[in-house]
């Protein structure tokens, strides 16, 4: 009789353990992520830093001339090795970052352009394609995305669009809350938004992993209060 | 933007483009009688047609008959040329070919595509249209948007600039600014 209290209660003890266990490990999970979303909406460095591992992802069509656009203003020498993804179905973007990168002024530095890498990631959701089926691609796009971002780890992340930026940021955040890398996430929404923010600009706003999201509308920076309006980049 | 040719030989082109899409209403509506004459008495005297993926095929005219010469083809590596020789495009709304078009303050006439899933397109054809750099139109209204509209109403697009996001993101990084 005696042994069946004392397993009884040992089982409880166990249980409790493991509940205090999982409550703990949540709570010091959630500090830390209420940490690195206070930390990130600051300014990160307070002396300039040296130059800064950049991920720079490009979306299909309208939203690579933007982003080749704001590249062009960017003092290239403090942001490299420079990474540049797109989706793997998306041909052009890749061939216009390659046009700027051979067009930069600075080639005395080969190791600028030898650094700079082209990749391609499996695109989460084609135009068109049916929500259901994007389940599965999204979880091909985010197996490939954690490849990448664990050989890259890059310090600053710059992008502008559609899907494929949405699970390579995630990863970004995750490896922020874990310690891996901290990675400021730079979201440019894209000209074509007016008045209502893109699936992966509301996605990044609501949960708070972009460190800045830049709207080019006034509209939407009295929808978004925490974006920033900067005026349009075309 | 327009000025009046006195010359017999010389051509106003209205350049119709739907980038890589498919957007067959559009082609369809440009090729109606209607809009074809509503072009010509406007003093248009070239329609050229670049129709993309669509399956709707447009009738070529040669135009001797006193009306509307009429061409058209589905890609080409670079519209810029059609764009520059054009004096009225009549464009998709795609972001790109909007801002390719007004950076060579070229007068335009959006057409947003209802058939289009998730259609945000369109808020930037109206937000444009309503601050006057553009016209905006569906494919059925495009004949009233043709015969109405007034081209001196149109404002140039100041092109944008990118600098100040730059200049935010390198403030933010704690680089220091020249």
């Amino acid at each position: 009789m005696d042994n069946r209290y004392s397993c009884f209660f040992s089982d409880m003890g166990f249980l409790n353990v493991a509940i205090s266990f999982i409550i703990g490990i949540s709570t010091l999970i959630m500090i830390r992520i209420f940490y690195v979303v206070y930390r990130s909406s600051k300014p990160l460095y307070s002396r300039p830093p040296g130059p800064l591992s950049t991920l720079i992802i490009l979306g299909s069509g309208g939203h690579t001339a933007e982003m080749i656009n704001l590249l062009a203003v960017m003092q290239m020498d403090r942001f490299k090795p420079r990474y540049y993804i797109a989706a793997a179905t998306d041909n052009m973007s890749l061939q216009k970052a390659r046009v700027l990168e051979d067009s930069l002024p600075d080639k005395a530095e080969v190791e600028l352009v030898e650094t700079s890498q082209f990749m391609q990631i499996y695109r989460s959701r084609e135009v068109g394609q049916s929500y259901v089926t994007s389940v599965g691609t999204t979880l091909i796009a985010l197996s490939h995305a954690l490849w990448l971002m664990i050989k890259i780890r890059p310090q600053v992340i710059l992008c502008n669009g559609p899907g494929t930026c949405v699970p390579l940021c995630v990863i970004a955040f995750v490896f922020k809350v874990l310690g891996i890398r901290w990675s400021s996430i730079f979201y440019v929404e894209s000209i074509a938004r007016v008045r209502r923010l893109s699936l992966s600009g509301l996605l990044l706003y609501k949960l708070r992993m972009a460190d800045q999201l830049f709207v080019q509308w006034p509209q939407l920076k009295s929808k978004y209060p925490r974006a920033n309006y900067v005026g349009r980049l075309m | 933007m327009g000025g009046s040719d006195d010359s017999v030989k010389s051509k106003r082109i209205v350049f119709v483009t739907v980038g890589t899409t498919c957007f067959d209403s559009l082609v369809r509506a440009v090729d109606t009688q209607e809009v074809r004459e509503a072009l010509f008495k406007k003093g248009y005297t070239d329609l050229v047609i670049q129709m993309g993926r669509g399956s709707y095929i447009p009738t070529k005219s040669t135009g001797e008959d006193g009306s509307l010469s009429v061409d058209y083809f589905t890609f080409s590596s670079s519209i810029a040329e059609y764009l520059k020789s054009a004096s009225l495009v009549i464009s998709h709304a795609g972001s790109g070919s909007i801002f390719e078009t007004l950076r060579l303050k070229k007068p335009v006439i959006v057409v947003v595509n209802e058939d289009l899933m998730d259609n945000h397109q369109s808020e930037l054809a109206e937000e444009l249209a309503e601050r006057n750099h553009l016209f905006c139109a569906r494919p059925q209204t495009l004949y009233q948007t043709i015969s109405g509209m007034d081209l001196g109403s149109l404002v140039a697009y100041q092109p944008g600039d990118a600098t100040p996001v730059a200049n935010f993101i390198n403030r933010f990084l704690g680089f220091n600014d020249e």
